[in-house]
């Protein structure tokens, strides 16, 4: 069978499990005593592990193979989760991801995984454990599988059930001969079944099952309230199921039951163990319809019911599909401009339904290819989970507004500088636990990582409750680095001196620990975000805490801008950076050391000329006694942009240039005009230095 | 043997040109061009070509030639190369000829004032005709253009 066609889906869904194996081994760590939480896991990498078997990565399925071990005897309570476990389960999620990384580009998904695959089996034998009797029990556990025998805990289980007034019942079920998809008959029979109940124990064993690893029969032990009649027809109503034989057990027949199995064991183990290598070769296993059906399941058990009801789809198609909509953008600006020309009402009238239309279709097209940014926070956890543990330190991080959506091109970049932040704020901002308690402040630290919106922004806020920045030593860097000079230094306020940790020099300091260690590469984290059309602010209360500030747009593609001319030639300008239109007298331009400014409200700003930045060739300002001008702002500061003339405000795709130019700077990209023109984009914070 | 290949043939001054009809995604009349300011001066500006927005060059000032007035012979030949697209501006374009490979010689010296290395080699097209096969990846090499000036004022 040609595996190519599952490939793509073997890797989403690969990506999806170790995305939840990630999240929950995270949240067990933090409740080591849910074993809810380790049903998840052990399903998740249980299915992980029969996708990769199906697909042939055997290195992916034999380490798998061995997490299940270790995870079986934590859900069936024979082993406690340590710290030493953690790890190591931690450490094989690694190998998983960098396996099926491999997989996405193309390599085999080889890996030498023989060492983590050692100490899972060691800690399975119960090695490095501090409670010995964890080695002979797995060891029990092991033999348990095959046969329908229960291992003691199972039985005391359905023993007690009973005792509490629990229905318990002996199930077998009996597929049809012709019965295509054993794997998947069996696997809605479970379904069915884990609705209004509890499976215990199956024999053969599920993995076996859902891998259509049996005959036709198959028989399990089921707790549930509802009535045997009823859960006999539930079965039955699974289409393909020959007969199925439900039986009430009290504690007489529970327990010869169990003695009557024990004694088949021993003869069925040869031939079961001998069948579970040609597991991987029978045609069910390789049908992906099983494992992916499976997959659904976890998540809806986390996610405590409610699907959502989501397809996926390339990111490549929707591009094509924003491309095709900027051009019908394109057109229906050419029509308004027509149809105002023509005076024909009924083409007005048209014109203006369209646009409607054409603006709903937008907002749709737009919110298609929004992402909540829980994708990029998702890796997080982990991150500083692995982090505190390197440092030695206690850190909680705590993320908030993770459904926040965002273009997905601006999420795509977005996960780097976090990344950058959110060390910086584990490393250098929370203090050492000793550094804290002497400091009075609880031993764990804090980082919040929230995420919000904010008129047509969107906010990331990393706070942590550290050190905090303190002015002196920054200076004191900054004045050794050449960054700024003395004289500056003496009037800068704080929130400027916080911003010098962006300075460019400033982060190829050595040894940057010595400046409340701030610093490490905040210059390619703002150069990022800025790229992104975006900001990154700090403030920072010292012995407080900092906070890093991250502004991004929502969307990149279309924007909202002030189109220009400049004598033949049109420009536009981002809305987002406009302050203010007006007209200046040329009287009203003063030299203040050899540069050109004016009064505007309480401050001067500079005035540029962008005919003479751009060498246009047919508009000079300094023929007009009147000029136009934009007032443009970076941050806080402020510059006018004297130009010939307004043409309006439009709704602007933005469109690159293309690899042949370099980046020309003052020109941010391009954008199509209604009649066909192309129009340059000016990046107004080029001018503002 | 070499292969057969398929070459569109384009005049700059007296000169014939050839580019493989591979790389070669669409020829255009002369259309309204976008300046693009602080650029190359042999780059004339972007189009519009159906929605995507692509550079132009003008291939005489590439070479260093003598730039002309745009003719209702003009071209803008799109070749795409590299993942770049990029539109030549050439006097004019309207043959397709088959080639094979093995009549490609190696570039001269010198042919034309054009730096050799721009050039894939010379192509003899029956008894008469000269065909100059241009090595698309340096042409739009950048390498070697000088970078720009900063934005000062």
């Amino acid at each position: 069978m040609d595996m190519n066609q599952y490939l793509t889906m073997f890797i989403d869904e690969s990506n999806d499990h170790l995305q939840s194996l990630n999240e929950n081994m995270l949240q067990l760590e933090s409740n080591p005593d849910d074993i809810g939480i380790v049903q998840i896991i052990f399903r998740s990498a249980h299915t992980l592990k029969g996708m990769a078997a199906t697909m042939g990565y055997e290195d992916l399925a034999s380490l798998t193979h061995q997490m299940e071990n270790v995870l079986d005897l934590v859900r069936n309570e024979k082993l406690k989760m340590q710290d030493f476990i953690f790890d190591t389960l931690f450490k094989s999620l690694d190998a998983l991801e960098s396996m099926v990384q491999d997989i996405t580009e193309g390599g085999d998904g080889k890996a030498d995984v023989s060492s983590i695959v050692a100490s899972l089996q060691s800690i399975v034998r119960g090695e490095g454990a501090s409670s010995g009797g964890a080695a002979a029990e797995g060891d029990n556990s092991a033999v348990a599988v095959q046969g329908i025998e229960l291992d003691e805990f199972q039985f005391s289980v359905l023993d007690q059930s009973i005792s509490e007034g629990h229905k318990v019942l002996y199930i077998q079920v009996t597929l049809r001969e012709d019965c295509q998809l054993k794997a998947v008959r069996a696997y809605m029979v479970f379904e069915t079944l884990e609705r209004s109940g509890e499976i215990v124990k199956t024999y053969p064993d599920v993995q076996e099952i859902e891998q259509g690893e049996f005959d036709r029969v198959f028989s399990l032990y089921y707790i549930t309230q509802r009535e045997t009649q009823d859960i006999e027809s539930q079965i039955l109503g699974v289409s393909e199921i020959e007969t199925t034989t439900v039986v009430a057990l009290d504690h007489e027949s529970l327990q010869q039951m169990v003695q009557e199995s024990a004694a088949t064991a021993e003869a069925v183990k040869p031939q079961v163990s001998e069948a579970a290598p040609a597991a991987v070769a029978s045609p069910e296993a390789k049908s992906p319809s099983a494992p992916a059906k499976e997959s659904k399941a976890p998540a809806r058990n986390a996610g405590g019911g409610n699907p959502s009801r989501t397809i996926r789809v390339d990111i490549e198609r929707l591009d094509v599909l924003m491309n095709l909509f900027s051009e019908l953008l394109i057109d229906r600006v050419r029509l308004e401009q027509l149809a105002s020309e023509s005076k024909n009402q009924e083409l007005t009238d048209t014109v203006e339904h369209m646009s409607r239309v054409s603006s709903d279709l937008q907002n749709i097209v737009l919110k298609l290819r929004m992402v909540p940014v829980d994708t990029v926070f998702n890796r997080f956890p982990r991150m500083v989970r692995d982090l505190a543990k390197t440092l030695d330190k206690k850190i909680d991080l705590i993320i908030t507004g993770a459904e926040t959506e965002l273009d997905r091109t601006v999420i795509d970049e977005i996960g780097d500088p976090l990344v950058h932040l959110l060390r910086n704020s584990a490393d250098h901002g929370v203090e050492p636990v000793a550094d804290r308690i002497a400091a009075g402040k609880p031993e764990t630290g804090t980082v919040h990582l929230r995420a919000f919106h904010s008129g047509n922004n969107v906010f990331i806020e990393i706070e942590d409750d550290g050190r905090g920045i303190y002015r002196d030593k920054i200076l004191k860097n900054a004045l050794a680095k050449g960054v700024v000079t003395e004289a500056e230094a003496a009037t800068m306020t704080d929130d400027e001196v916080n911003q010098l940790l962006f300075a460019p020099g400033f982060s190829t300091a050595e040894k940057i620990s010595d400046v409340s260690g701030r610093g490490v590469g905040l210059d390619v984290v703002k150069s990022k975000i800025v790229a992104l059309g975006g900001n990154v602010t700090i403030y920072s209360t010292p012995g407080k805490g900092t906070n890093f500030s991250v502004q991004l747009p929502l969307t990149l593609s279309i924007i909202a801008a002030m189109l220009i001319r400049m004598g033949s030639e049109k420009y536009a300008i981002p809305l987002s950076s406009i302050v203010e239109t007006g007209i200046i007298k040329r009287g009203q331009i003063k030299h203040v050391h050899g540069s050109r400014m004016i009064q505007f409200r309480e401050s001067l700003i500079p005035v540029i000329s962008l005919s003479r930045l751009f060498e246009i060739p047919d508009f000079d300002e300094e023929l007009e006694e009147e000029t136009e001008i934009v007032v443009i702002r970076k941050g806080d500061r402020l510059a006018a942009l004297t130009i010939d003339d307004f043409i309006g405000q439009s709704e602007i795709v933005i469109k690159n240039l293309g690899k042949y130019l370099p980046a020309i700077q003052g020109v941010s990209g391009a954008t199509i005009l209604g009649d066909g023109q192309v129009a340059l984009i000016i990046d107004a914070n080029a001018f503002i230095k | 043997m070499g292969e057969e290949i398929k070459v569109i043939v384009f005049r700059l001054g007296e000169e014939e040109y050839g580019i493989e009809v591979d790389k070669v995604q669409t020829i255009e009349r002369m259309m309204p061009i976008t300046r693009v300011p602080k650029t190359y001066a042999f780059v004339k500006g972007v189009i519009n070509l159906r929605g995507v927005v692509i550079p132009v060059i003008n291939l005489r000032g590439r070479f260093g030639l003598e730039e002309v007035e745009a003719t209702d012979q003009t071209r803008v030949i799109i070749v795409a190369v590299n993942d770049m697209q990029v539109g030549f501006i050439v006097d004019s374009a309207s043959d397709v000829i088959d080639l094979n490979t093995d009549s490609i010689d190696n570039p001269p010296e010198v042919v034309g004032g054009i730096k050799a290395k721009y050039l894939r080699g010379v192509a003899k097209v029956g008894e008469e005709r000269l065909l100059v096969m241009l090595n698309l990846s340096e042409v739009l090499n950048k390498s070697e253009i000088i970078q720009l000036e900063g934005l000062e004022e």
